[in-house]
């Protein structure tokens, strides 16, 4: 009974583990599978349809991660050096928050809120910066432009990003920090020449799992972004390339026959990307310790 | 983790840093035993607080209280004043240290900003259509006023109830798995697949279940199971990390006290292990629930659209609550207003119920969770 009982119940949780690694490579079998007649009819015409897409997806989630890495690196000092500890933890739940809300109302948010309350500033971008490529219009009218997909890509990839730093930012060794401050450090300089040294691989793996969300992310961008297709730098216009993601959420329901195949074809194109982002993410943090 | 207070009165010229201040150095040490250095300079405890009011008083005359240009002279003229104001106070070391600290912490209220901006905008517009009707009718047949989203809540509560039975039966044994039975190759495998599929795009999860039911069932198939199994693809990684967390912080003394007293080890962990850990795995399933409760994407190409209420996940479309929010606003239908307030109310029932779940999970873990912390 005893030894029945184990075997069966150390079998059942091998199991499960062995469906979730079956699953993982179920989705790239899967999509493989459902790909195939599009990859085979016609390569080159499967390419130049993906390439606008990708092109959108890696300039929004671009713009992304340059706004929301700084600003989670100083969220994630402020909670973890700066704010009073008794306050922390409320603080660090707040930022859990931005997390728990559906990206659809983030979407919802971007185009009616955020768009509209952006458009004197794209403007003031268009006149002022107008010769850079990115900022050299014409501004939108509605807003609903790559600059604010990416600014509402920033702020949902922000908690995650603001988690792992932090997590590696609390563990820096003690007698380092109390060592700079007997030396007589500020308290900038102690964070400057311990804390951000030794969490400079966790803030390395946790941009890039914000390039892997950011990817992916899907219903804002399918709401905020006004589409042309054009393959453009120009952020602020109202004819933007599509991001994969949004681009399938959009096209998908409406879509039969080969086109099925070419949207999944492109969503296969999107899992490889994130996948290997992932992996390499994981990979770098893993070395320093288990987030 | 609290970094010790500064000191009030630093040495001056600390080796290997910087120069010594130039401007705040307090009187020139007379030669032989330098003196303590009892009244070097420093700002008031108030003065961020002060160069902020200054900064606004200043900035509300030069905007008229405009609130985005408003709220922005004032983090910077703030910024810069402080930093000046420490700067001839305390000199350039401590003049960085405020200024950066205080950008920083201006870094925070910014990041906050979204977070207000987006609950008020959704308490504010969802309101209005927040009434009885909207939680008892569905959309069949209604054509602009009116109308509910009852077939939304049904589609919502079923589907993420399907993907929860799918998830965590497999999630809390794969965690078992890890931390009580594996090694090896296998363990560290799923270990880090595990941690790499909470990256997986929820849209690639929805192509997934697609792509497996459309093998079985042809390319049009929709159908309620369908989303839940998208979702279970999201969840079930989630389940498996929280409940693993809780899992390893059960005392090894009891697992050994079970043993010690005969006890096989799976009952061990049934009737030791698991009670113990109730709590935090409840929670983390709480909060799992709440993460996929508003997925979209996957569900709009796997559940469909759906204007009545369907309460089969086997058969036919299923509308959801996210999808119903995103569809309302897309195609809202001629007059578009009705159709959009409805949108609102979606969103805004949606953010309740993720609220609601963060808020109980965390209250469960503070209630029953404390002997395992």
């Amino acid at each position: 009974m005893t030894a029945l009982g184990d075997r069966l119940f150390s079998g059942l949780a091998t199991a499960a583990g062995v469906l979730i690694l079956a699953t993982l490579a179920g989705v790239a079998g899967f999509l493989v599978l459902e790909a195939w007649p599009a990859i085979t009819a016609d390569a080159p015409g499967l390419a130049k349809y993906i390439w606008p897409l990708a092109f959108g997806t890696v300039v929004a989630a671009a713009i992304a991660v340059v706004i929301a890495v700084p600003m989670a690196i100083a969220v994630a000092l402020f909670i973890s050096h700066i704010a009073p500890p008794r306050v922390a933890q409320p603080l660090s739940y707040l930022i859990d928050l931005l997390a728990a809300i559906p990206s659809v109302i983030y979407g919802l948010w971007g185009i009616a809120v955020l768009g509209p309350a952006s458009v004197g500033l794209q403007r003031w971008l268009e006149e002022h910066l107008g010769f850079l490529p990115f900022f050299a219009g014409p501004a939108s009218a509605t807003g609903r432009t790559m600059l604010v997909a990416g600014v509402v890509l920033a702020v949902m990839i922000l908690p995650i990003i603001t988690a792992v730093a932090r997590s590696v930012f609390v563990q820096t060794p003690r007698r380092l920090q109390e060592g700079a401050q007997a030396l007589g450090a500020t308290r900038w300089e102690m964070i400057r020449m311990t804390v951000l040294p030794f969490g400079r691989s966790a803030i390395i793996s946790a941009s890039m799992l914000g390039l892997g969300r950011a990817l992916g992310e899907t219903m804002a961008v399918a709401i905020v972004l006004s589409v042309s297709g054009a393959v453009t730098l120009n952020l602020i216009g109202s004819g933007n390339p599509s991001t994969i993601a949004a681009h399938i959420a959009l096209d998908f329901p409406e879509s039969s026959g080969p086109a099925v195949n070419a949207l999944i074809a492109a969503g296969l194109v999107l899992f490889a990307v994130t996948l290997a982002v992932n992996m390499a993410a994981r990979a770098v943090i893993n070395r320093q310790l288990r987030i | 983790m609290h970094t010790p207070p500064q000191h009030k009165t630093p040495v001056d010229s600390p080796p290997r840093l910087e120069p010594a201040p130039a401007v705040a150095a307090p009187a020139a040490p007379a030669r032989g035993r330098p003196p303590l250095p009892v009244a070097a300079r420093r700002l008031p405890r108030w003065a961020p607080w002060a160069a902020v009011a200054a900064a606004a008083l200043v900035a509300a005359v030069l905007t008229g209280l405009r609130l985005a240009p408003f709220a922005a002279l004032t983090a910077i003229l703030g910024g810069v004043g402080l930093y000046a104001w420490s700067r001839v106070v305390e000199g350039a070391r401590h003049a960085t240290d405020r200024g950066v600290t205080y950008a920083i912490s201006a870094a925070f209220a910014l990041a906050l900003a979204p977070l207000v901006s987006l609950l008020w905008t959704v308490v504010e517009r969802g309101l209005h259509r927040f009434d009885g009707q909207f939680f008892t009718w569905s959309m069949r047949g209604v054509i602009g006023e009116g109308g509910g989203a009852i077939h939304a809540i049904y589609g919502t509560l079923i589907i993420t109830g399907c993907a929860t039975l799918i998830s965590v039966p497999v999630g809390i044994l794969a965690a078992i798995y890890l931390q009580e039975y594996g090694t090896g190759r296998l363990k560290r495998a799923l270990t880090f697949f595990v941690d790499v599929m909470t990256g997986i795009p929820s849209i690639v999860a929805g192509l997934f279940a697609f792509a497996l039911f459309s093998l079985f069932f042809g390319p049009g198939i929709r159908l309620g199971i369908m989303g839940s199994v998208a979702l279970s693809v999201l969840m079930i990684p989630i389940v498996v990390r929280s409940t693993e967390e809780m899992l390893r912080i059960v005392p090894n003394s009891l697992r050994e006290a079970a043993y010690a007293l005969g006890v096989p080890k799976w009952r061990t962990i049934l009737k030791v292990v698991l009670p113990t850990a109730l709590a935090g795995i409840v929670t983390g399933v709480m909060l799992a629930i709440a993460r996929v409760i508003g997925e979209t994407a996957p569900l709009l190409i796997t559940a469909g659209v759906v204007t009545s209420v369907n309460t089969n996940p086997f058969d036919g479309r299923m509308a959801n609550l996210a999808v119903f929010a995103f569809n309302s606003y897309k195609s809202p239908g001629v007059p578009p207003e009705p159709a959009i307030d409805r949108a609102w109310t979606a969103a805004l029932v949606l953010i309740l119920i993720v609220m609601t779940l963060n808020v109980v999970a965390r209250l469960i873990y503070r209630r029953f969770g404390t002997e395992i912390r």
